[in-house]
């Protein structure tokens, strides 16, 4: 290795082959790495879901005994959160900070490639348990004790965790030092970009809170392989207490899905309204509001266990403020459109459907806090709606959208405008079809992780099963539309969008492989 | 872009690099291993990957320190690693914090619970399931070993390791533990200084006082370990008090281990190669950093294992 | 591909017109209690879409006004001050107002204390069933008990063999009996992993947490016969355990709870009879597939990796006294459960009887029957 030390004075382009990809230090390419494994976790935890669907067409057991059933939607949401929303805000974080803070890459490149090939690490454990004895986890998302302290092939779900952790916290590390310490002359930390500061703050959320899962993983373990009673009151612990660790690392983790997603979309929405942002540091302070309630609030998940008034007031109350931060969040984006001049190309489109959508999931989330009204609400339907509202067309639509706006910077192409309209408005007909019509199963009383369910549900399960069916088939052109704009399409100009505002939109389409080698001067 | 001349004003990013990659296969390794060894799979891949994990840890620390003797850290670089030490010690501080929040959940919730005390609802645990069980802390026997005896399968520890007497002070084994590390906390600072005047002999002196602090401790604990085992039947086994208590000195513990090696290394490179000068010795402050950290863990870990 | 899909969902709809499928919103319920927790679901319902309106009206209306090519130059403005104040005090004050009202109805729900005249029962889940103990109620020495498994025939759900009928999934072999308009208090615990007991119309959803109690107290107003589920995963049969729960009046359940004692009492007889090795294995073969053929499958042979094969199992064919040990007691830390509770001395004998006979057991290992006596003695050494 003593080559890093001599021919380290001239920097040229990428080195050819896949050893550009295996080796890479640089943060164009690991972001690329990142986007697209975490699309394929996207295919394989969409795939599960069309299984749960189809599943789910009529009562009865149609295609699996329940044991696959719970497997599935167990891998789907653990899939879909590890594997595709986390690492496409990462890929996203890599391609962007550095750019939009004139650095010349993240801060620790190498450290920022073995986070990412941790994560095909991590995920081969957890798949590899598909063709064992036992099977693939079946305990839920969520692992609750003792259901899965009683599970077979647990030891390797325990192990892959710790790897994804291991993951997540090194990425965050780097994403913090870099925007700390790599910020060109000039860039103070008001004038961050808002993706920027949105991911200052998930960064902080992931350090403090994956190593709380790693703990609660290993509790697991211990009860599961060692006899220790962590969460058996045989031996004096509690069930309960498992829940609450969980919880404590997993309401801040779905804030860690949703932040970088308010970046984003107060970009977008800026952009195509040629319009400054209506108020960039009341987003900051919302953001930080967001997520240091999110440490107070985790046991709304928990309304039913059976904690006593006083708690149960306190995380009521707590998780309804976070209403107001993320009111003034929608609120400013509105403004921000007003007595705009704006046009609706495929990213603007997918940003105000993620103003919409997410509000609507806001919305029931809310009526998820109230806690006598959640008795009826919880483990229900009314739940899956609530959480795929803001994390299908929140998350992965904001996810899109950043794509599309930012592929002709990454790839110097336009993409087929539109193709990129048509995937808009069957994703947007898709995602509705599917989830709406869970909250009206979900208030009549279905309850969610049942692979069968009663007579009277059967209605709204077919129309669901059919938008899931009509959103899945219309990813397969989000492929196609950005693989042809890998390989062909008009040629960007370097400001791509006119409205847009900030460093990356400075330097060529695609953007040269070192950006800022020397930084460049940021005025007032 | 090519006339940018003056390299070292420049951010140091290191050339295409295969160690990462080698060490998620080796974490792979471990992780798949580990699951193998506990389900009764076989040991071999977790040693193969044990080794490769640590082979490429000093392999890519070895060129890091390269790196920086080759005068490629700018300070602006030196700022990364001291932010990333940091966070990275941050984020060890909130793994603990999960098992503390465990001891204090269990102690202040779940057994009062268990033993019939709180609000009505959660007092009639006690009285319709656990009629027999006392809570106290630490519990001398499981909610199980109250209702079946000995037919219990988790059955509490017949002593504590709690100070019964003023008189058995002197032979308190957490007790010296904590002057132990204590003392280490500060000599590791003593060489700190030393260094800072560039008095390397001193240096040297005080650190390797410091690394075999490290190594008492660890001693210490394995016979305290031995003790709970072999004569007080406190185990992982015997309910939570068991449990909280070997998880968390446990991986404290280990934490000692590693930083002891962490120290340990500090004093060779220094001792061997004469790494380090009076301004620029962050691989040393990290490792002090790192002390320091188990150091505060185990004054908690004191306090609330073992005192009150 | 559109049109088609049109016409499938117009198809789902003319079919199943006469269905429930309006059936979009949470039942008014029974109770006090789940009237009021209709009435803030209601609430909160409203005051959503009042904000949603407001929200995506100036949004939408921004958008159609404030669109290129009828507005070619935008405004440059930021930060207004009163528009953010407002924009944080007034979603506060709808928030006080929904917290409000929701604490003090939760503090109405949290009251746990028993009450003269109500009834205590214990509820407690077990992988895949709820068992129900009445504590005032006893049968001898102990508290009137029994359990409440799925009728649902499997023909009726895997692969749809048979047409499934009204109740499908929502139908037990013995409900829950209540008086309606007696405070009656549920104390919820689970005898392995964590379920949680679901009744939409009562608005009671409570886990049932092992080794731990939850309260939860409701009052009926209506008879009638009312259904719920588990709601927590609790395995592979999450969704084929339901409750159902009878609320009658205080006569029909005196009367009630007079029949159950004399079946309790009936019971004690047919052990004492001479049962044949015929009779033994045919009702055997009820239970078993009632009660173990979820796990142990009706072929005996187990699903590799978490239940195991009775087919060919030593103990099974080998070792009477270990398998009645097992059956009584259960298997500490697995999924198999103690079925001391759950079956009476002629059902336990039988059922092993079954298992010894069958899937070729008896040609592998020794065909010795068990028959209820030895069920007996067993708990008679035991205590
Ligand atoms: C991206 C992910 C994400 C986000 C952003 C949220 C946001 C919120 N969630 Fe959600 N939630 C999940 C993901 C998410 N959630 C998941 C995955 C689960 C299920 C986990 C599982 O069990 O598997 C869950 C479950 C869940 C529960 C538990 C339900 C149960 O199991 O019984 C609750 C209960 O309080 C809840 C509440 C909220 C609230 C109050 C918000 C708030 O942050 C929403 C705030 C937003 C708004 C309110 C809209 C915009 C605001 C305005 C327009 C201002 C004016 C409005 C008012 C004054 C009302 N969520
Ligand atoms: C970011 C997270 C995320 C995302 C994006 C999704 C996306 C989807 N989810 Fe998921 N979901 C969760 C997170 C997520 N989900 C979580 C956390 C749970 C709880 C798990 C638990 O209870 O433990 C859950 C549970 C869950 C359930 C409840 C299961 C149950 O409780 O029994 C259902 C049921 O409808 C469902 C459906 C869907 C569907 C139809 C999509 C669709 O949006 C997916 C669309 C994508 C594709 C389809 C892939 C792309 C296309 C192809 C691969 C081509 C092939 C396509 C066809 C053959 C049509 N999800
Ligand atoms: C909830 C699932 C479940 C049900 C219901 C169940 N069992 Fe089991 N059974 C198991 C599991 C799991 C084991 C293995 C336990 C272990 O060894 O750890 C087991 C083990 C056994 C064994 C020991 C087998 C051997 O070879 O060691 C016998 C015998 C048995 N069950 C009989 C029955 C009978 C009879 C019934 C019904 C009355 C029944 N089981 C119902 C899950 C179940
Ligand atoms: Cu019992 Cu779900
Ligand atoms: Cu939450």
């Amino acid at each position: 290795m003593s080559a890093v030390i001599e021919k380290h004075d001239h920097h040229h382009g990428p080195q050819k082959g896949v050893l550009r990809w295996l080796f890479t230090t640089n943060h164009k390419d690991i972001g690329t790495l990142y986007l697209w494994f975490s699309f394929l976790m996207f295919l394989t935890g969409g795939a599960m879901a069309m299984g749960i669907r189809a599943e789910l067409f009529e009562p009865g057991l149609q295609l699996m005994d329940p044991i696959r059933y719970n497997q599935l939607v167990t891998m789907h949401g653990l899939i879909m959160i590890f594997g595709g929303v986390m690492p496409a805000f990462v890929g996203l974080a890599n391609w962007l900070i550095p750019m939009q803070v004139g650095a010349p890459d993240m801060a620790l490149p190498r450290m920022n490639n073995l986070s990412f090939w941790l994560l095909p690490a991590a995920f081969t454990i957890l798949l590899s348990t598909a063709f064992m004895e036992g099977g693939m986890p079946g305990f839920g998302w969520t692992f609750y004790a003792p259901l899965s302290t009683n599970y077979p092939n647990i030891a390797y779900f325990v192990f892959a965790i710790h790897i994804m952790g291991i993951s997540s916290i090194m990425g965050s590390i780097n994403v913090i030092v870099t925007i700390m310490n790599m910020r060109a002359p000039g860039m103070t930390l008001m004038k961050m970009p808002l993706f920027v500061w949105s991911w200052l703050i998930t960064a902080y959320l992931l350090i403090a809170v994956m190593p709380v899962l790693a703990g609660a993983v290993t509790m697991l373990l211990m009860d599961a392989y060692f006899g220790t009673s962590f969460f058996d009151a045989a031996g004096g612990g509690d069930p309960v207490l498992f829940q609450h660790i969980f919880w404590f690392f997993g309401h801040p983790e779905v804030y860690i899905m949703i932040l970088p997603a308010f970046g984003i979309t107060s970009h977008i929405i800026s952009t195509f309204s040629r319009k400054p942002l209506f108020g960039h540091s009341s987003m900051v302070y919302a953001m930080v509001s967001i997520a240091v309630l999110s440490f107070v609030v985790w046991a709304h998940h928990m309304f039913t266990v059976g904690m006593p008034l006083a708690a149960e007031l306190f995380f009521m109350w707590a998780t309804m403020v976070i209403a107001i931060p993320t009111g003034v969040k929608v609120f400013n984006w509105v403004a921000t459109i007003f007595k705009g001049s704006i046009t609706y190309e495929t990213p603007m489109l997918f940003a105000i459907a993620f103003v919409v959508l997410f509000t609507i999931g806001g919305f029931s989330g809310l009526m998820l806090a109230i806690t006598p009204a959640d008795f009826q609400y919880h483990d229900t339907y009314f739940v899956v709606a609530h959480f795929h509202y803001v994390l299908v067309p929140g998350a992965v639509f904001s996810i899109m959208a950043a794509v599309y706006y930012w592929l002709p910077k990454w790839t110097g192409n336009m993409y087929d405008e539109k193709m990129g309209k048509l995937h808009f408005w069957l994703s947007f007909i898709g995602v509705n079809v599917t989830f709406f019509p869970q909250h009206f199963v979900g208030l009549a009383g279905m309850p969610r992780r049942y692979a069968d369910y009663a007579l009277q549900f059967a209605e709204w399960n077919a129309v669901s099963s059919v938008g899931a069916f009509l959103f899945g088939l219309s990813q397969l052109l989000f492929l196609y539309i950005v693989v042809k704009a890998v390989f062909a399409g008009k040629k960007a100009t370097a400001q791509v969008w006119d409205g847009a505002r900030g460093l990356e939109w400075t330097v060529d389409s695609p953007a040269p492989y070192h950006t800022f080698e020397i930084p460049p001067k940021v005025k007032g | 872009m090519e006339s940018k001349s003056n390299i070292h004003q420049k951010y140091y990013v290191p050339e295409q690099s295969s160690i990462p990659i080698i060490f998620a296969f080796a974490a792979l390794l471990v992780g798949f291993g580990a699951a193998n060894a506990i389900t009764g799979n076989g040991t071999i891949m977790l040693w193969v990957g044990m080794i490769a994990v640590v082979g490429t840890l000093a392999f890519w620390w070895s060129i890091i320190t390269k790196e920086s003797q080759a005068g490629l850290d700018t300070p602006q670089l030196n700022n990364s690693y001291v932010y990333g030490m940091a966070w990275f010690i941050f984020s060890e501080v909130m793994f603990f914090f999960a098992f503390f929040g465990a001891l204090f959940y269990i102690r202040n919730i779940a057994i009062p619970w268990l033993g019939g005390e709180g609000p009505t609802a959660k007092g009639l645990a006690g009285e319709l399931l656990w009629p027999d069980f006392e809570p106290t802390w630490p519990p001398m026997i499981t909610p199980e070993q109250s209702l079946l005896g000995e037919n219990a399968v988790t059955k509490g520890p017949a002593e504590n390791m709690y100070l019964h007497s003023i008189r058995d002070l002197g032979t308190w084994l957490p007790l010296w533990n904590t002057i132990v590390l204590l003392s280490s906390s500060a000599t590791v600072h003593v060489a700190h200084l030393a260094l800072k005047e560039n008095n390397r002999k001193r240096f040297n002196f005080w650190l390797g006082i410091t690394v075999a602090l490290a190594f008492i401790f660890v001693i210490l604990q394995a016979v305290e370990y031995y003790e709970a085992y072999a004569h007080l039947g406190l185990t992982l086994n015997s309910g939570v008090y068991g449990t909280t208590f070997f998880m968390l000195t446990g991986f404290h513990g280990m934490h000692v281990l590693i930083g002891g090696i962490f120290l340990l290394t500090q004093l060779m490179r220094s001792a061997n190669y004469n790494h380090f000068t009076d301004k620029e010795h962050f691989g040393f402050e990290a490792a002090s950093w790192y002390w320091h950290f188990v150091d505060v863990v185990w004054v908690c870990l004191f306090f609330f294992v073992y005192i009150l | 591909m559109k049109k088609e899909i049109g016409l499938f969902l117009v198809f789902l709809f003319s079919v199943n017109l006469n269905a429930d499928w309006l059936d979009v919103n949470m039942p008014l319920g029974v109770t006090d209690i789940s009237v009021k927790v209709f009435g803030i679901h209601m609430l909160m319902f409203w005051i959503m879409v009042a904000i949603g309106a407001v929200v995506f009206g100036v949004l939408f209306y921004a958008m159609w006004r404030y669109r290129r090519s009828n507005h070619k130059n935008a405004a440059q403005f930021e930060e207004n001050h009163k528009l953010e104040i407002a924009w944080t005090i007034v979603p506060t004050i709808l928030l006080v107002l929904m917290a409000l009202p929701a604490s003090s109805l939760l503090k109405e729900m949290y009251d746990h204390e028993a009450e003269e005249g109500g009834i205590d029962i214990q509820v407690i889940g077990w992988q895949w069933k709820w068992q129900y103990k009445y504590l005032d109620e006893r049968v001898g020495s102990k508290p009137l008990s029994f359990f409440s498994n799925l009728t649902t025939p499997q023909e009726q759900y895997e692969f749809n063999q048979a047409t499934k009928t009204e109740n499908y999934l929502l139908e037990v072999d013995e409900e829950l009996v209540v008086p309606i308009n007696t405070p009656i208090r549920f104390l919820i615990t689970s005898n392995d992993v964590i379920h949680s007991w679901y009744m939409s119309d009562f608005a009671v959803k409570q886990d049932a947490i092992p080794g731990f109690i939850n309260v939860a107290k409701t009052t009926i107003n209506k008879p009638g016969i009312y259904r719920g589920n588990c709601t927590e995963l609790c395995g592979e049969r999450h969704a084929y355990m339901p409750i159902v729960v009878r609320a009658v009046t205080e006569e029909e359940y005196q009367n009630w709870l007079q029949d159950h004692r004399e079946t309790a009492a009936q019971l004690a007889f047919l052990t004492e009879r001479e049962w044949s090795q015929d009779e033994l294995f045919a009702q055997g073969k009820e239970v078993y597939q009632t009660r173990c053929a979820a796990c142990h499958q009706v072929n005996g042979q187990g699903i590799p990796g978490f239940y195991p094969a009775l087919a060919g199992s030593d103990v099974v064919m080998n070792d009477k006294f270990k398998q009645i040990e097992i059956l009584m007691e259960g298997i500490r830390g697995s999924q198999m459960q103690s079925f001391a509770e759950q079956l009476n001395e002629v059902e336990m004998a039988a059922v092993i009887t079954f298992t010894k006979l069958s899937w070729d057991n008896n040609k592998m290992g020794s065909s010795e029957i068990v028959i209820p006596k030895d069920i007996v003695d067993y708990k008679n050494v035991d205590t």
